[in-house]
């Protein structure tokens, strides 16, 4: 299949472990959209192939259970993706406020289209559906953290430190 | 009672916590529960208390918990939907992130009423900070003896878990939800059977909203009766409605159910108005779901009487002048717009989100999107009209699960009420273009219905 190496750590892989005993004798199974989101984490901020292996084997599942869920969900990134990936939502209550010229902001401030990376791989853009945060459009998402009200000051701001701080984002970092 | 049940400390300091919470009485609900009610006690005052469930579906909660099987040696769940990803809606999400022992505290009352020993909290993947303050509040809930075995001495025993998702509106849908929750596609299920015979790991259960769920802890504190009287009709209790838009003061309000459209829009209580002295154009009133009503069938409707925040109020008319309560995303549109692009947005949305699994929603959504696309880009037909209200008609009830008519009813409500925009499109491909073009002005009502 693939040669990518696969990351995870011992406290991740003891994560993993703690997560399939939430669940009924033989159901373990359930742990695995949980799982993906660690083995993203640990990955770069996506899930190769030989990823998803991994995890199939860590849950006891065959790989194209793992493949199937994966795909389904918007959360799991099939491809590499920057450091910070930058979730612009852009459904109507984000939209009445300004999503549009959000994202517009963006690609003209990072030089990329949406669904691309900036060379230096620090950042991605991505439209995303309603992220819950109508009351302060227009939003994006970066890891776990929601950053709101944003103006084109404060997301200047915003890359500003993300370039500085120079770390990957995750949705599992702790807030 | 007062009027505030769900909210009433939600800017106490520190009510994030255990302790806090305690002291303004958190955990009564649990205590009254367990050692002096019988869990067909409690199932009864949720029925006299009249609550509906607040995800969106309105279904009375009493009646849905008493559908639930109980055959012997079988154990039954109790899930929660926190997966709230209905356009326009973000109560849920402001509940448990700022008390968060509220809903723990609901699902402790509410899993001991149901009999079930294992219990968990589904919330969208987006939500991952916010699941981390729940876990947090959880362990202390077990530290406190809250959860776990023998609680409070009785011999229940429960535990709680809190389950993330991977991004898909389709989980919001309880068999879809169900099916996630066992690691696989958000893939909803044919139904009968309903889940309150064969849902999790094909076990009994009852899958509520998170307002729902900390619902029943003033319900059980006060009784019944007592939280019945608040409200209007069959709209009993407070409901929390996710306020954004176009309007001043966009968040998250606790209200008593019968408080009129307009004061909810207009009062500095509620939303403050529509900024810059703007009018009133139109409103989504429960999650994008839901038709979207103009100005003045939102305000009266259509003999003439204030529309209130009430489930039959806000349904006054059927779908020819009225609309829903839904999930209470309340999505306000000032004049400036255009009604088509909005329509395309939620075409969109639904084609992204539909699970795939019907034909008429997986073609149907995409098609809609393709056709509201080249209109609002100035390629549209003035046949494009009819064929929208042709697709969407073919797709409504014709799906497993109500995404299909969740897809179909926007696009439906749009052209009924705001045909003229659509044909404007069709007709001055130039001047829709700039996509930030002024809609052409409401035609004024020739007939209602």
């Amino acid at each position: 299949m693939s040669n990518q190496t696969v990351k995870f750590s011992e406290e991740a892989i003891a994560e993993c472990h703690k997560i399939i005993k939430r669940y009924p004798a033989g159901k373990h199974k359930s742990s695995l959209l949980p799982i993906l989101h660690i083995a993203q984490a640990e990955n770069e901020g996506w899930l190769s192939s030989a990823t998803m292996d991994k995890v199939a084997e860590i849950i006891g599942i065959t790989p194209v259970e793992v493949y199937e869920v994966a795909s389904f969900y918007s959360m799991y990134n099939l491809k590499p993706v920057g450091k910070c990936v930058l979730e612009v939502c852009r459904t109507v209550p984000c939209w009445l406020n300004g999503a549009e010229e959000l994202v517009s902001y963006l690609e003209k401030k990072l030089n990329i289209k949406v669904g691309e990376t900036t060379k230096d791989g620090m950042f991605t853009i991505k439209t995303v559906e309603c992220l819950g945060s109508c009351g302060t459009a227009p939003m994006l998402q970066c890891g776990a953290n929601y950053h709101e009200n944003l103006t084109n000051e404060k997301t200047d701001a915003l890359l500003e430190k993300l370039k500085a701080e120079n770390s990957r984002k995750s949705y599992t970092d702790i807030i | 009672m007062g009027k505030k049940l769900l909210l009433e400390h939600i800017n106490v300091p520190g009510i994030q916590s255990l302790e806090v919470y305690r002291k303004m009485g958190g955990y009564a609900s649990v205590e009254k529960a367990i050692k002096t009610m019988s869990p067909d006690e409690i199932v009864e005052e949720v029925k006299k208390s009249g609550l509906r469930g607040r995800g969106g579906a309105g279904f009375p909660t009493g009646m849905k918990w008493s559908f639930l099987a109980k055959p012997v040696g079988v154990p039954r769940y109790l899930v929660c939907n926190a997966d709230e990803s209905e356009p326009g809606t973000f109560k849920d999400r402001y509940l448990m992130e700022k008390i968060p022992h509220a809903l723990i505290e609901g699902m402790i009352t509410s899993s001991f009423a149901l009999g079930a020993n294992t219990s968990y909290i589904y919330i969208r993947g987006e939500y991952f900070y916010v699941s981390r303050i729940l876990e947090r509040a959880i362990e202390e809930a077990y530290a406190a003896g809250w959860l776990g075995k023998n609680i409070l001495g009785s011999g229940y025993d429960l535990d709680l878990y809190v389950q993330v998702g991977g991004g898909a509106y389709i989980c919001g849908e309880e068999t879809a939800l169900l099916e996630s929750l066992e690691g696989k596609r958000g893939n909803p299920r044919i139904k009968p059977p309903f889940p309150a015979v064969k849902g999790l790991y094909d076990c009994p259960t009852v899958v509520n909203n998170v307002e729902t769920i900390a619902a029943v802890v003033p319900i059980v504190n006060h009784g019944g009766d007592e939280y019945a009287k608040i409200g209007i009709g069959k709209s009993t209790g407070t409901k929390l409605i996710s306020a954004g838009g176009n309007i001043n003061k966009p968040g998250v309000y606790e209200i008593e159910l019968g408080v009129s459209v307009e004061e909810f829009i207009f009062s500095d209580e509620y939303c403050g108005g529509i900024p810059d002295g703007r009018k009133l154009k139109a409103c989504v009133p429960g999650g994008s779901s839901v038709p979207i009503l103009p100005a003045d069938l939102l305000l009266k409707t259509s003999t003439g009487e204030n529309r209130l925040m009430s489930y039959e109020s806000l349904s006054e008319g059927g779908f020819a002048t009225g609309s829903m309560l839904g999930s209470g995303g309340f999505i306000v549109y000032d004049e400036r717009a255009c009604i088509v692009r909005s329509t395309w947005n939620y075409s969109r949305f639904y084609h992204h989100e539909s699970c795939g699994q019907c034909s008429p929603c997986r073609e149907g959504t995409s098609w809609m999107e393709k056709i509201l696309h080249r209109l609002e880009y100035g390629h549209g037909r003035s046949e494009d009209i009819d064929l929208l209200w042709d697709i969407q008609r073919k797709i409504e009830g014709n799906t497993i699960c109500p995404l299909g008519d969740a897809a179909a009813w926007p696009v439906a409500a749009a052209i009924r009420h705001f045909r003229h925009e659509f044909e404007y499109h069709a007709k001055y491909p130039d001047k829709v273009k700039d996509t930030k073009h002024t809609p052409p002005p409401m035609p004024a009502r020739v007939a209602v219905g």
